[in-house]
C-alpha cells in the first residue's frame, strides 16, 4: 500500500518516525509552517524554521525514500500581534522559489479575532499574487464552528480565487459540509483525542462521497500518531471499502490536489 | 457496505467500553470536592443528543460544545481552546 502524508510536522518527530512511514508505504510528506508550541521571541526564529523546512528536512526525509514538501506561512496562534506577523511575512519571499514549496499554509484562525482575519487575508492575498495552492487550518474545539464560518465568510470576498486550489483543514461533522458545498477540498485529520477517529473520518466519507477530500495525521509534538494514514486504511478495509477507494482517499486524491504545485512530483 | 451486525461484531465493545468509561467519569467528577464546572455541565448537556432519533448526532454533539457568539474580539485573551464553549458573564 502506497499513501501521501499530506499534513505532517515532521521537525517535531524523531527520525525513527520517518523509518515507520518509509515502512507503512509513506511515498511523500507535506510539511505546513505551524506553532511551535511556544511563541517564538524573534523574526529570525521563523528564518530558521523556514530553512529547517526547506533545506534540513527534505534531506532527512530523502534518507528514507520519502518525498519532502513544505507550506510557509505564520500560523495563526502567532498572527494575534499584526505588527510581529507582517514581520514574519515579509521573509516569505524569498523562501517561495525553494524547490520543494508548494503554496501558502496553514494559516487560519485559532481564537477567531480580527488580528487573526487580518494576517489570514494578507496571506491568500500572498498565494493569489504567487498563484500559490493555500492550506488552511481551521481552529480547535469550542472554536472551530464559528473559525470555520469566518474563514469561507473571508474567502468569498476574494472574487479571483480558485476554490479547488484551497484545501480547509481540520474539518469534522458540523464543518464538512459548508467546506465542501462552498467547492472547497476539505481535509480530515486523524488525532488520538481530538479532531476526528479513523471510523468518524470513514463515516464522512460514506456520507459525502470522496471528491476533494483526504485524511492526514497532523502529527506534530502533541498526541497524535505518524501511522494514523495506513491505520484509518485498515479500519477502512474492515469496513469492505474495496482497495481502489482506500487508494483513492489516501493516495490519488492528495495527489490530485498537490499536483496543482508544479514542484510536486 | 457492511450489515449492521457486522458492524456490532466489530465495534460494539470499544462503543460499550467507552460509554461505561462516560459514566465512570461522571461519577468520578460527582464525587470529588470542588466548584460546578462549565465544561461538566456541556458535558452533561450534550448526553441527550445520543438518544435523539437523528441522522446527525455526533454534528450535533459538536454544535452543543460550539462558541455560537456572533462577536469577534479584536485579539486574543489567551491561546488556547478548552472543548466547551465558556458562558457568558451575567450581569447581577
Amino acid at each position: 500500500m502506497k499513501y501521501i502524508e499530506p499534513h505532517g510536522h515532521m521537525v517535531s518527530r524523531t527520525t525513527d518516525d520517518y523509518e515507520k512511514l518509509a515502512l507503512s508505504g509513506c511515498e511523500a510528506i507535506c510539511e505546513p509552517a505551524f506553532w511551535a508550541g511556544f511563541d517564538r521571541s524573534s523574526a529570525d526564529g521563523f528564518y530558521d524554521y523556514f530553512r529547517q523546512l526547506t533545506e534540513y528536512e527534505p534531506k532527512r526525509a530523502a534518507k528514507y525514500g520519502i518525498k519532502h514538501y513544505s507550506w510557509l506561512c505564520i500560523n495563526p496562534k502567532e498572527a494575534d500581534d499584526p505588527g510581529f506577523a507582517r514581520e514574519v511575512m515579509s521573509l516569505i519571499p524569498q523562501f517561495l522559489d525553494c524547490p520543494t514549496v508548494l503554496g501558502i499554509g496553514e494559516i487560519g484562525l485559532n481564537k477567531n479575532t480580527r488580528n487573526e482575519l487580518e494576517i489570514f487575508e494578507a496571506h491568500v492575498q500572498l498565494a493569489l499574487d504567487r498563484d500559490l495552492p493555500i492550506l488552511i487550518h481551521t481552529p480547535h474545539l469550542e472554536d472551530k464552528l464559528k473559525g470555520t464560518q469566518l474563514i469561507l465568510d473571508s474567502l468569498a470576498s476574494f472574487s479571483k480565487l480558485d476554490r479547488g486550489k484551497i484545501i480547509i483543514d481540520h474539518v469534522e461533522e458540523h464543518t464538512i459540509s459548508h467546506v465542501l458545498d462552498a467547492g472547497y477540498w476539505a481535509g480530515m485529520t486523524l488525532y488520538p483525542e481530538s479532531k476526528c477517529s479513523p471510523n468518524r473520518a470513514i463515516d464522512m466519507l460514506e456520507l459525502y462521497g470522496p471528491e476533494r477530500m483526504w485524511i492526514n495525521s497532523a502529527c506534530d509534538w502533541g498526541h497524535s500518531d505518524p501511522l494514523s494514514i495506513p491505520k484509518c486504511a485498515l479500519e477502512m478495509k474492515r469496513r469492505k471499502h474495496s482497495a481502489e477507494d482506500i487508494e483513492t482517499l489516501i493516495y490519488q486524491n492528495p495527489r490530485k490536489f498537490l499536483s496543482q504545485s508544479s514542484r510536486f512530483i | 457496505m457492511p450489515s449492521k451486525k457486522e458492524l456490532l461484531d466489530l465495534q460494539f465493545i470499544d462503543a460499550r467500553h467507552k460509554l461505561i468509561d462516560i459514566a465512570a467519569f461522571l461519577d468520578r467528577i460527582d464525587r470529588h470536592p470542588g466548584e460546578e464546572d462549565y465544561r461538566f455541565t456541556a458535558l452533561k448537556n450534550a448526553l441527550p443528543i445520543l438518544l435523539t432519533e437523528r441522522p446527525d448526532r455526533a454534528r450535533a454533539v459538536l454544535e452543543s460544545f460550539s462558541d455560537l457568539t456572533p462577536e469577534i474580539a479584536e485579539s486574543a485573551p489567551f491561546q488556547g481552546a478548552f472543548g466547551a464553549a465558556i458562558p457568558p458573564l451575567t450581569c447581577l
